[in-house]
């Protein structure tokens, strides 16, 4: 076991892949001498040269595009996205391309194309930098959707993302970065796979999903409620593509209660996929409507009200009692 | 030259001055462009590219006459095919035939070729049954070949998002050949063609393709087919210059070449492909051409083009001036002509029984390609749709029995 930062840890989940699969590669901006503008891939270039850690032209269309060339030429490229909101120029080539690749070749090619994207808010960053955009790719078949939440998650994520077949975007909660975990490099134990969702902490009240940068948060208020004599489960959902549904569907047939809490919109968010699938599987199990909490249906504010945007403590217990009072 | 402009000696390296009169050329396409086998059939000259026409034989100038010819057929079978209902869209190629035959008979079997959607020459000379080419066009398949088989990647729907496949695809194979050098391996050396059109130049991946390449000397080369019409709208709404002097603002070659002359076709991206694989990076061919038939066979050239233009292109016909040529060479005789045209009523005979036999696939299918690994959502809807589909069972039988 060694302690270290989900940075840290992604970084040493890229630098064993690096080392284990000699197919695989980095891409992104600025990830070379600089080591990313998070500092994740630090120390890498060094260690793998400028073919296996390629710092590229400043285009996100560009990145993705070549990359699933890569792919097809049997690479493995790690993409960076340096920040949320600069996907987009990417999306095309993510959503018509590499998404399909496999089904549109009738299953003859594979693109296994790892995108990370440093997502969420919560850092006082100026705008497209605090975006949360994972159901536009949720929503996209051929896609799979990580995000961890500690860094004994990131480390074994990361690279189970570069080992899958298919394309995987790996949200990284970006404001969480620097919260230190124990890591076991040697065994993923719980984390061997990654599509599958972890109950955190067991309650018999009501049950809070939260992925990435909400897991503490989620954590922080099942504990406040527990002061209250609420008792509540919480599950770190971890895959969003695919989602997990039978964790949440056992937890919310002996809970009766679910909250799910995203910085999203909750407006066509993945809170409302959740509540609709949990109301048709579990529905004479439950006491209250699914309750969501996450962003206003408005472009991610400016930093200075922020906090009134993201989902804290306080909404999710709010909305805690409110499924309470049911 | 404007004092702006900086001087850019010798950025490919060969003493090739191909951009002469780049920005300038705005008028005559003529002037700049490489040609050697002219509308009369006669083979003219030029500094670099004759020498490789010159390796050409006879078989294989036949050959190129017996490609187009070809391809020329099954282009009107298909159109046919579709007037019958049996495709639901065509794309045509006519007129640009030794465009494709030309470039895609310079590639060598290493190469990997990514088409847009309208390269069917160039899938004829990578060896791809042709009726394959239809199932994209019959609903039955988004591609129906393997493209690894002929390094024929599937057709690109999406305009100008293959280039950038391409651009990836080389820096894989300069990946491969560092290894394979290092460990001494004789393997041939490998570039890759990105095809695209007049309209895709507009693409920003087309932009970003060309910086990728060029920042890490990619063996590729764009080839760039500008047949004059996006659709409706003209190349004049494209760009202001020719497509190729673009090239000279990515630090690469570029040339013009009369596209309807299979010969210069041939010659040039022989060149460009040998550029790439040397390791000299990158190529821009604009091939100078004109699709005579409509964009798509739900298209109607006729609402925003003159028959004037047409008449114009159909006199400098690729076809017509191969054929002129081998004839006053006597390098073909009549039963060579008549051979080809029997090859492609056989050839288009073959595409119609196969396309006519092709069966609908089973949606199945598509559940099990969504994913390359287990995927529990898209197991759920496909057992829910076992399901569904079992509840009709029976009502097929009970219909006939009515």
């Amino acid at each position: 076991m060694t302690t270290m930062t989900i940075a840290k840890a992604i970084n040493e989940g890229l630098r064993a892949s690096l080392t284990n699969n000699p197919k695989s590669l980095l891409m992104g901006e600025d990830i070379g001498p600089l080591g990313g503008v998070y500092r994740v891939t630090d120390g890498l270039i060094k260690d793998f040269g400028a073919d296996r850690v390629v710092d590229t032209p400043l285009a996100e269309s560009g990145i993705i595009g070549t990359a699933i060339g890569l792919a097809l030429r049997g690479y493995r490229p790690i993409c960076e996205i340096q920040f949320d909101g600069f996907v987009f120029p990417g999306f095309n080539q993510i959503t018509t391309q590499l998404a399909k690749m496999h089904a549109r070749s009738g299953g003859k090619l594979t693109a296994p194309v790892v995108i990370r994207i440093p997502y969420g808010g919560g850092i006082g960053s100026i705008e497209h930098h605090s975006e949360s955009p994972e159901a536009l790719f949720a929503h996209t078949p051929g896609l799979r959707i990580i995000t961890p939440s500690s860094a004994h998650d990131a480390y074994w994520m990361i690279q189970q993302a570069v080992e899958c077949l298919d394309p995987v975007i790996v949200f990284e909660p970006k404001r969480r970065y620097w919260l230190k975990g124990e890591v076991d490099t040697e065994n993923a134990g719980l984390a061997s796979d990654p599509f599958q969702a972890h109950v955190l902490r067991e309650g018999t009240d009501a049950t809070i999903v939260a992925y990435g940068p909400l897991v503490p948060v989620a954590l922080a208020a099942a504990a406040a409620a527990e002061e209250d004599g609420h008792s509540v489960e919480v599950i770190d959902l971890r895959s969003l593509s695919p989602i997990d549904f039978d964790t949440v569907t056992g937890s919310v047939k002996k809970t009766g209660r679910l909250i799910v809490a995203h910085e999203a919109p909750t407006f066509g968010g993945l809170g409302g996929e959740i509540a609709a699938r949990i109301s048709e599987r579990a529905f004479l199990h439950l006491e209250a409507p699914v309750i969501r909490v996450g962003g206003f249906h408005m472009p991610y504010p400016v930093a200075k009200v922020e906090e009134d945007y993201l989902p804290d403590i306080d909404k999710i217990l709010e909305a805690l009692d409110r499924s309470l009072a049911y | 030259m404007g004092s702006t402009q900086m001087p850019t000696p010798g950025i490919d390296g060969t003493g090739l001055n191909l951009q002469s009169s780049a920005g300038e050329a705005t008028g005559d396409p003529a002037a700049e462009m490489i040609q050697l086998l002219g509308p009369d059939g006669k083979l003219g000259t030029d500094p670099v590219f004759s020498d490789y026409a010159k390796r050409l034989d006879p078989e294989q100038l036949r050959g190129f006459y017996a490609d187009m010819a070809k391809v020329r057929r099954f282009d009107q079978e298909a159109t046919a095919l579709q007037r019958q209902g049996e495709l639901a869209l065509w794309v045509p190629l006519t007129g640009q035939e030794a465009a494709q035959i030309g470039s895609g008979r310079a590639t060598q079997r290493q190469d990997y070729i990514f088409p847009s959607y309208r390269e069917h020459g160039v899938a004829l000379t990578r060896n791809v049954d042709l009726a394959e080419l239809l199932k994209l066009f019959r609903g039955i398949s988004n591609g129906g070949w393997d493209p690894r088989e002929n390094n024929f990647h599937l057709y690109t729907l999406v305009l100008a998002a293959q280039t950038l496949h391409s651009v990836g695809y080389a820096m894989g194979i300069q990946r491969d050949q560092k290894l394979a050098e290092a460990a001494g391996s004789n393997e041939p050396k490998a570039a890759v063609v990105a095809y695209f059109g007049d309209g895709a130049s507009s693409e920003g991946d087309v932009h970003e393709s060309m910086v990728f390449a060029a920042s890490y000397n990619a063996p590729v080369v764009f080839f760039c087919q500008n047949n004059h019409w996006a659709i409706s709208v003209p190349t004049e709404v494209q760009t202001k210059i020719p497509l190729s002097n673009r090239a000279k603002g990515y630090g690469f070659p570029g040339i013009r070449v009369d596209g309807n002359d299979v010969i210069a076709v041939h010659a040039v991206t022989e060149w460009a492909l040998e550029h790439a694989r040397e390791g000299r990076g990158p190529v821009l061919i604009e091939a100078y051409t004109y699709r005579v038939g409509a964009h798509t066979t739900a298209d109607d050239p006729t609402k925003y083009r003159g028959s004037d233009e047409e008449h114009a292109w159909r006199a400098k016909d690729p076809l017509d001036r191969l054929e002129k040529y081998l004839r006053s060479e006597g390098l073909a005789d009549e039963a060579f002509f008549e051979q080809v045209k029997l090859d492609g009523d056989k050839l288009a005979a073959h595409v119609r029984s196969t396309t006519q036999n092709l069966q609908s696939p089973d949606i199945r299918e598509s559940f099990a390609r969504v994913y390359a690994e287990a995927h529990p959502l898209v197991a759920e809807e496909l057992a829910w749709f076992e399901e569904y589909s079992a509840g009709f069972e029976g009502d097929d039988e009970q219909e006939a029995g009515n």
